[in-house]
């Protein structure tokens, strides 16, 4: 039940992202480019998502608990730290490079495109160096 | 390389990408995050944790084939960038995200409808490095 529901939720989500564009990362530049080959579809589909989470969430978190689970899970951390900045910063790099951001490239992978392949396996390494760094600055704060 | 405006499609996306983020809220409690999806997916913690993560992917991976099947074309994936630049932007993505603590779908699009300010922050923040970087690649070093 729980896999089959995250299943379709997947789908749906693998869905909208394959329609909306977020996939091509022709069309994601473009978005970018106001100077060049500007092309604006993705301000609709951030727009589109937005106004449905916006209303959504707030019909759901008028329960108390999610359908199959025990208790929301929310992030509960309010400071912006150089951490948020800089890494949301260098990600933006990343973007402005490829085109590909996450939740693109995920579903892309269906395609069976070479480029998405090669792009997501970059990431997973980057997002491994990445946890490790942590780890280890983590670790160095607890013996100093 | 030119892209035809689709306001139509885009919207709707957009509202299937969010009628997603609603329902893995609604049963799981779970914020709709590529990032996070995955870095728990390459670094599991049990396998009730993990299951439902390689379950959401999988059905992200099915949405072009869905696609395909529905309409019996793909989803366009037109790459305007060498293979070099995908693996140095890929491992950027990859660093950036995790110390950022998401991406477009996590902080854009889930983070900014609950109003969160790191979110807001972030995603001002990404969006404004993203299009200073298409500016320097495309006007400035390919200009």
């Amino acid at each position: 039940m729980r896999l089959l529901s995250t299943y379709i939720i997947g789908l749906i989500f693998g869905i909208g992202i394959s329609i909306s564009g977020m996939a091509n990362p022709a069309k994601v530049l473009n978005f970018f480019d106001i100077a060049g080959t500007w092309d604006p579809s993705l301000a609709f589909v951030m727009g589109g998502a937005l106004i449905v989470t916006f209303i959504g969430y707030r019909m759901v978190f008028n329960r108390d608990a999610p359908l199959l689970e025990q208790k929301f899970q929310l992030p509960t951390r309010r400071d912006i730290d150089p951490a948020l900045i800089g890494g949301s910063a260098f990600f933006g790099v990343g973007w402005g490079m490829t085109g590909f951001c996450p939740g693109g490239a995920l579903p892309a992978l269906g395609t069976g495109r070479s480029e998405v392949l090669i792009f997501v396996a970059a990431l997973i390494v980057g997002i491994l160096i990445a946890k490790t760094l942590q780890n280890l600055s983590a670790l160095r704060s607890e013996s100093a | 390389m030119e892209t035809i405006f689709t306001p139509i499609q885009s919207l709707g996306g957009g509202v299937l990408i969010g009628f997603a983020a609603v329902l893995l809220m609604a049963v799981m409690g779970r914020i709709m995050g590529a990032t996070g999806v995955l870095a728990g997916l390459i670094q599991p913690s049990g396998w009730s944790d993990w299951s439902w993560r390689a379950a959401l992917v999988a059905g992200m991976v099915s949405g072009p084939v869905a696609l395909f099947a529905m309409t019996g074309q793909m989803p366009a994936v037109q790459v305007p960038v060498s293979t070099l630049a995908l693996v140095i932007g890929g491992l950027i993505v990859g660093l950036g995200v995790t110390y950022g603590g998401g991406c477009t779908s996590g902080h854009g699009v889930c983070g900014m409808a609950r109003l969160s300010g790191r979110s807001i922050v972030a995603t001002l923040t990404f969006m404004a490095t993203t299009a200073a970087t298409v500016f320097v690649v495309r006007h400035v070093i390919g200009g």
